[in-house]
């Protein structure tokens, strides 16, 4: 859901950056408290991951660097940080260490029903956000700089934002792990949006879409053994994506190419039909018969096209002679004025 | 005498260590279709934006009918460059002028039908109401630029400003732009353009102002658009043929 505007925003990788960044404040918050307490350890990922985001933004604004590089930079930094931490925790003689490495991949059978609700809470409270502020979110979407002039804090916005995605992410690290978390923030959003063009729809799209790769994931990894549940639901996840970019009937590859083909062909028809009505008017008698070998110097002509002219009753076909109807010729003389309207 | 919809004192804007605008003092009169014009990097669009609070100066300071900015907001509306959006973004022709209300509608509330009433009044004021439901990645650079007109029409302002709003268009609908603007005019509104077609200034406009990171020149074109100006302006021995 909130995934739309990360990737609208043309910051898709910052979810990615985000969620690694998240892994060392899952660290500290376990040497500071020693408990596996996943409420502490999350409070300890959305403390760093805000720290994360903002120094993002403080590199992106304070310095050259472009914004891919900012967030290059800080993931790897916090992710390599975090990495330090958990090896460091690792040699430590607490018994509770293990466990840890499950926010890495994530492992939704750990998950209580404590946390259930508390997941339903945050989601309530984003939807509640997005409802109240969905003009503003849209606007500065779109055009910051003009938001700017009607009076709007942009800033504000933006910082609401990125708040909440931030909180999104850190919530989905129990389920699908630190690595894994964009796919799972932008994968909905990028196959919802083949398929719409407002926005409303393409964020309730992919609200459906990641809830439906959550439930289905879940099942599929529960009916097997040994099939760790976040990597399934980010594998069906991407399989929305894929019959998204494919299927879509706007923006999808298939039916691009179909119209592409399509629209070659009727073009293909209608420039044979130009030919015929070339020839036929240097003749008194529109439906004179020709030979078809004429339409042999003529480049685009098939006998599929001859076929499908005749089919329409624009042509008949007399032995290896053709001849306009009158219908042909009408349609022919009419094709360029309309061509030309088409244009205006 | 007129009043002085904008006034700019001692403006100084700079990116980094380079002076993009130097110390301009600048007024625009009431009800003035103005021309910003200057060479590439002049800072035009600059000033525009130090104007609208966009860019933050160095130094001056602006003021609407004698107001700060901040408190005048209402009175002036913005026409930012086409190229400066995303027009693949997921949104309608209708939805993007709706915009334009979002100003005086403040925080959290929605529009409604007297904002949908308003911008379908000015969709048709372009000339695009057909359009009104099409994407707006499926309009042509003209119909986008249109668009945006609408969307600075609803806010119903006193004072528009205009970042080439000429850029990318045909003669068609450059000539109903300049319609619009010069209906502006005549409704006792203030209209600052930023200008490339320097042929054209003498025909669309009454007001320019020369730009070049400094004030040349402001004042009515027939007093001061000349070849003096402009060679000041463009640094090069400008000669315009001004059919006068």
């Amino acid at each position: 859901m909130l995934g739309s505007f990360a990737v609208l925003r043309k910051q898709s990788l910052l979810g990615d950056a985000i969620s690694h960044a998240a892994l060392p404040g899952i660290a500290i918050a376990f040497l500071l408290t020693g408990t596996k307490d996943s409420n502490i350890l999350l409070l300890g990922a959305l403390g760093s991951g805000l720290i994360g985001t903002f120094w993002i933004r403080g590199i992106i604004n304070k310095t050259h660097l472009k914004s891919d590089t900012a967030l290059g930079l800080i993931l790897s930094i916090f992710f390599g940080f975090g990495m330090l931490l958990l090896t460091f925790i690792q040699k430590q003689p607490n018994a509770n260490q293990a466990g840890l490495d499950k926010y890495l991949f994530g492992q939704a059978a750990t998950l209580v029903e404590s946390d259930v609700w508390l997941m339903a809470l945050i989601t309530g409270l984003c939807l509640l956000v997005l409802v109240l502020f969905w003009k503003e979110f849209k606007i500065l979407l779109f055009d910051k700089d003009y938001a700017n002039t009607l009076g709007f804090n942009t800033k504000t916005i933006d910082i609401l934002i990125t708040s909440f995605i931030v909180l999104a992410i850190v919530l989905g690290l129990q389920t699908v792990g630190v690595v894994l978390m964009s796919a799972m923030l932008l994968a909905p959003a990028a196959a919802a949006r083949q398929w719409t063009n407002k926005l409303g729809t393409m964020v309730f799209l992919a609200a459906i879409f990641g809830a439906f790769s959550g439930v289905f994931g879940t099942a599929i990894s529960a009916t097997q053994n040994n099939l760790s549940t976040g990597p399934v639901i980010v594998i069906v996840a991407s399989v929305f994506v894929m019959f998204s970019f494919i299927f879509s009937p706007n923006r999808g590859l298939l039916f691009r190419q179909i119209r592409f083909i399509k629209n070659r062909r009727d073009l293909e028809l209608h420039k044979t039909l130009a030919f015929m009505y070339h020839i036929a008017k240097s003749h008194e008698n529109i439906s004179h018969p020709h030979t078809i070998k004429i339409l042999n110097d003529f480049q685009g002509y098939t006998k599929s096209t001859l076929k499908k002219l005749v089919d329409k009753n624009y042509v008949t076909l007399q032995g290896n002679m053709w001849s306009l109807t009158t219908e042909g010729f009408d349609t022919a003389a009419n094709l360029y004025n309309q061509q030309l309207k088409k244009d205006e | 005498m007129q009043k002085i919809a904008v006034q700019v004192d001692d403006l100084t804007v700079a990116y980094n260590y380079k002076p993009v605008l130097w110390d301009i003092d600048l007024e625009i009169p009431e009800g003035v279709l103005m021309a910003i014009v200057g060479p590439n990097g002049a800072g035009k669009s600059t000033l525009i934006k130090s104007i609208l609070g966009i860019l933050k100066p160095i130094a001056g300071s602006i003021s609407i009918y004698g107001k700060p900015y901040e408190k005048q907001r209402s009175l002036v509306a913005y026409v930012p460059q086409k190229g400066s959006v995303d027009w693949d973004f997921p949104t309608t022709a209708l939805d993007v002028v709706m915009m334009g209300t979002y100003g005086s509608l403040g925080w959290v509330k929605r529009p409604g039908q007297k904002e949908k009433k308003a911008a379908l009044e000015a969709l048709e004021q372009v000339g695009m109401l057909p359009f009104k439901n099409r994407q707006i990645s499926q309009l042509s650079g003209g119909q986008q630029q249109r668009i945006f007109l609408a969307r600075a029409l609803v806010q119903d302002a006193s004072i528009y400003f205009m970042d080439e709003p000429f850029q990318g268009v045909d003669a068609t609908t450059e000539i109903a732009i300049i319609n619009i603007l010069k209906a502006l005019r005549k409704a006792n509104k203030t209209v600052v353009v930023v200008h490339h077609d320097l042929q054209t200034v003498p025909e669309y406009f009454d007001w320019v102002t020369f730009l070049n990171v400094k004030k040349i020149a402001t004042g009515p074109v027939k007093d001061i658009f000349n070849d003096d100006n402009l060679t000041k302006t463009y640094g090069i021995n400008y000669k315009v043929s001004i059919q006068k």
